[in-house]
Parts: structure tokens; sequence; C-alpha cells
């Protein structure tokens, strides 16, 4: 079906109607050797020898389309965060610029919502900061908790919480809306596999009413088993876009592991 | 089906209208702003109730440090000041003091819990998305209930000290919500302040004692600016000192306010609020993830 990647080209299909477009984007990091950030404070003039300009992501173009769960992989610095935060708005564009049809919500590996209060509590805040209403929340609440799988746990500070259910909790929050467009960095890695199969199933669901989701993660599995799409990015350039199945068999290769781990 | 076209031919502009996408980066217009924390408002009041509760489950005394800490300052500043200033000092002065100090504790509190509105939650910020003008306004509102048990035990306090307890004490309800409507103001410049400004935490200790020292609170603007009638005016229409003097003139006998008092109060509240308002939400897409 899908033809072969062309390096420079844009994968398009004209039949779909697209819901996110990044157009030939560059994004740079400006660092000291020390590693100190660049402020308007501490001036390039003042360390001009020692300043450092990293390109994250060099010219990246895609178009995702609506129903289009879109994988994202490659090795260790390859600009995978670095894009998915761009498409998510939060990063400043060195060049090129970035449509989507409504704002994406990002979901990354991060520390707990709020430490000192309860797993129950954190759900209802979150609930109500993605604008549900507390009578929404209540009828959410044993839907949410059933998801995470956390119910013994539910009513313990998240300062408690293990890494791996801090994420479960806030994916649960996060699932609970239709989300149009949701990315999802690593979020989900240190999720058990019960839960791993269940959060799959819900990116799918999210994808298949129009939606678009974005899946950054290490494991070909998880990507295989919920994308139809997969962009393989190289040193802040598209090595390769298609087929799932394809582009992480070509990945594998690359990388001299094989395919079903 | 797919196909491939040339990066250099894609017309992105072309396409993203023809397809109604938006630039993704740009904040919402300050109207859809404002109608998207209205309709969350929930959250604000919700988050603030949870935070005093953990508050109150972390230290020892919990809340009674609300209590205690202003009754120490006026304790201080009672014993050292009336020495110093001798004959200069205010009339009536321990309840002076006391409404001084507690009205003051309110504002300068928004300045410093404003400072972690954001950077104090910002595992919540980078995990869901919402307006952050909520966390702001949710610092507002749990300043303005753990203040509630001090405003009354002063107001008792004055009252004790034999000031006589009239229907014009009524009047404090609108003084404590122009207040909160300018610390509202307020806490939204310092929550985007100390996102941007690391070293911003360092200065508030000094701001909030250099407004301490500037408002009246323990001294008398009319008896000491003197016949310097400029300086007067500034000191005077400062508004922590218009707030904290229009509380007095309420509760105090022997103070008075101007007859325009009550209009700069209430100009110094809106326009502060909405002052901050806008520049905090001038870098609303920048408080996500600090990269």
């Amino acid at each position: 079906m899908s033809k072969k990647f062309i390096a420079g080209a844009v994968r398009t299909d004209p039949q779909r109607s697209p819901a996110v477009i990044v157009d030939n984007v560059h994004i740079k990091y400006r660092v000291f050797s020390s590693g100190k950030k660049v402020t308007d404070t501490n001036t390039r003039v003042r360390n001009k020898g020692k300043l450092r300009e990293v390109y994250a992501i060099k010219g990246v173009s895609l178009i995702a389309y609506e129903g289009d769960s879109i994988g994202i992989i490659g090795g260790n610095g390859a600009g995978k965060s670095t894009l998915m935060k761009a498409i998510s708005g939060v990063l400043t564009l060195d060049a090129g610029s970035i449509y989507a049809r409504s704002r994406p919500a990002f979901l990354g590996v991060g520390a707990a919502m709020i430490r000192d209060l309860s797993g129950e509590k954190n759900i209802i805040l979150g609930g109500l900061a993605l604008g549900f209403t507390k009578a929404e929340i209540k009828a959410k609440f044993a839907k949410i908790v059933e998801f995470s799988g956390l119910k013994d746990f539910i009513d313990l500070p998240m300062a408690t919480y293990s890494s791996g259910m801090v994420e479960r909790l806030k994916f649960s929050i996060a699932a609970s809306k239709e989300h149009d467009i949701l990315i999802i960095d690593e979020a989900l890695a240190v999720g058990d596999q019960d839960f791993r199969s269940r959060s799959e199933a819900r990116m799918r669901e999210l994808a298949s009413g129009a939606g678009v989701v974005f899946l950054v993660s290490h494991s070909m599995k998880s990507i295989l088993d919920t994308c139809n799409r997969v962009i393989w990015l190289d040193k802040g350039e598209v090595r390769m876009d298609g087929d799932a199945r394809e582009v992480c068999a070509a990945y594998a290769e690359s990388t001299g592991s094989p395919l079903n781990d | 089906m797919s196909q491939w076209i040339d990066a250099a031919e894609l017309n992105a502009p072309q396409l993203a209208l023809e397809a109604k996408l938006i630039k993704v980066g740009t904040r919402a217009n300050l109207f859809t702003y404002l109608k998207e924390v209205w309709q969350r408002r929930a959250f604000a009041f919700t988050f603030a109730s949870f935070q005093i509760q953990a508050a109150t489950a972390r230290s020892t005394l919990g809340l009674a440090w609300v209590v205690v800490v202003p009754a120490l300052q006026i304790l201080i500043y009672g014993l050292i000041f009336g020495f110093v200033l001798g004959s200069n000092k205010p009339d009536n002065y321990l309840p002076y003091l006391f409404i001084g100090v507690a009205f003051f504790q309110l504002l300068s509190n928004a300045i410093t819990d404003g400072s972690t509105a954001i950077t104090g939650n910002q595992a919540l910020v980078n995990s869901l998305d919402f307006p952050r003008g909520l966390l702001p306004l949710a610092v507002v509102i749990s300043n303005l209930i753990e203040s509630l048990p001090v405003m009354i035990l002063t107001l008792i306090g004055v009252a004790f000290l034999g000031q006589s307890v009239t229907a014009s004490w009524l009047l404090l309800i609108p003084v404590l919500l122009l207040m909160v409507v300018f610390g509202a103001g307020l806490t939204l410049f310092s929550a985007r302040l100390a996102v941007f400004l690391p070293d911003f935490k360092y200065l508030l200790p000094f701001i909030s004692r250099v407004l301490f020292y500037v408002s009246g609170i323990f001294w008398s603007i009319t008896k000491l600016t003197g016949s310097n009638h400029l300086l007067q005016l500034v000191l005077w229409n400062n508004p922590f000192h218009l707030y904290i003097n229009l509380a007095r003139s309420l509760t105090i006998s022997g103070y008075e306010t101007h007859p325009t008092d009550w209009l700069i109060a209430s100009v110094w509240s809106v326009a502060t609020f909405f002052a901050g308002m806008i520049f905090f939400w001038l870098a609303e897409e920048k408080y996500g993830r600090n990269v």
C-alpha cells in the first residue's frame, strides 16, 4: 500500500483531512559548554567562545491525518521528545511552523501531581482542571479508579506511590477526557503489562474517533499494538515514515535487535 | 492512498487554511482565556481547600501559625517602635498596629505565596493542560480563607482595647473585597516573575520589608511627613496604605479618610487585577515543561 520512503519528501494523503501539519521545523538548544542555559542575563557576548548551538530538530516535515495513531521511534537524542513538545506548543521554533486542529494534550513522564494529596483528591483536582464539573467527576470517578487499577491505594498520598503508579493515575485521569490530539511521551513505559494493554486500547479508541495519537516509546511491541503509522527520527531528521510494521522492522534491523522483544 | 511530495513543495499555510488548522503555541485571546478560567473556577476553590488541609496536616501547630506570627509581630513592633517613636507614635497605638499588621499580612502573602503558585506546582502543570491562571487564583482564595481567623481575632482585640463596635465595621467587607482583588493582581504578577526570574525569590523578603516600612504600618504618615506635602501625597495613596487606612478609619476613633480614598482604592484594585491578569496571560503558553 504505502510506497517506499523517499528522503526529503512528505507523505500526503489527499483523500483524508489533515489534523496536524509540521512544516520544515528547526529547533536548536543554545547551551554554554558548562551546560548552563542561555538567558538574556548571561549574555552571549560575555561567554562568546563557550557558546554551543545544538540542533535537536533539523527540518522535520510531516502531516498527521485524522484517525492516525503515529508511533515515534528512534535512539536517545534523536529529537523525539523535542518534536512532541514542539507539537504541543511549549517550545519556541527556530524555523518552520506547526499547525493543529485543536490544542494538543501532552502526557509525559514526571513527578506526582500534588504529592501531599491522596490519589482520590488528585483525581478530583485533575478532573476539574480538565474542565469537568463536580457531578461529571463523581460519575467518572469509579471508572478512573478502575482503569488505573489503584483501588487499594486511592486514599493514600501520592507521595507514597511508585513511579509506575503515578503514571498510571495520571494517564487514567487524562484519558477520561476525549482528546482530539493526544501526545504520549514514554508515559506508559513504567506501567505493568496489564495496564499497558488497557491504555493501548484506550489510545486506539481515541484515534478511531477521528482523533490523532502520537506515541513515543522504546517498546516496539507497544508501538506495533497501538499505531498504524510510524515515524523514525534519527539525529533530528525523519529517517523513515510509513506503515508501522515496515518502519519498525527497518529500525530493528539498524539497531541489530530482533523485532519481537 | 498516500503519495509523496517534495518537502519544498509542501504549501503548509495553504493546506492548514483549507483544513481550518491553527498555529500551535499561540495562546487563546484574553477574552476566551478569562472565560475558560471562569468556567473552571471550581478547580481554584477545591485546590485552595485541599492545600489548606494538606498544610494543616503537615505542621504540628497547623493553622495556628497563621495567628501566632502576626501576634509576635505586633508584640515586637509594639514594644520597639512604641519606644523609639515616643510621643510621635500614632494615637490609639495598639489598635493601630493590630489593624496594620493583620491587613498588611494579607497583601504581603499575596506576593510571597504567588511566587510559588506555578513553581511549586510544576508537576501538576506538566501533567495536565488547563488555564494556568487558575493556580495563582487558588492561592488568593487560600490566603483569604487562612487570614479570616486572623482578621476576626484582630477585630476582637481592637474592640477589647476600647474601640466601640459600630455599624461602620460592616464596611470592612468591601475593604476586604478590594484588597482581595488587588492581592489577586499582585499574585499574578509574582507568579509569572518567579517562573522566569529564578532569583526573584531572593528579592521577595526585601520587597515585602520595604512595603511594610513605607506603608505606615507602625507609624503615622500624617505625623511624620510633616510639611512635605508631595511625600505625604505619594505615601498616602500607596495602595497598601490606602486599604489599611480605610480599615482603620472604620474601626478606630480619630482616624479619617479623604473622600476620594474609596475611589482611588477601587481604581488600584481593578487596575492591578487586570494588569496582573494580562501580564500573566502573555506568558501562558510558556508555563509548561521547563525546557
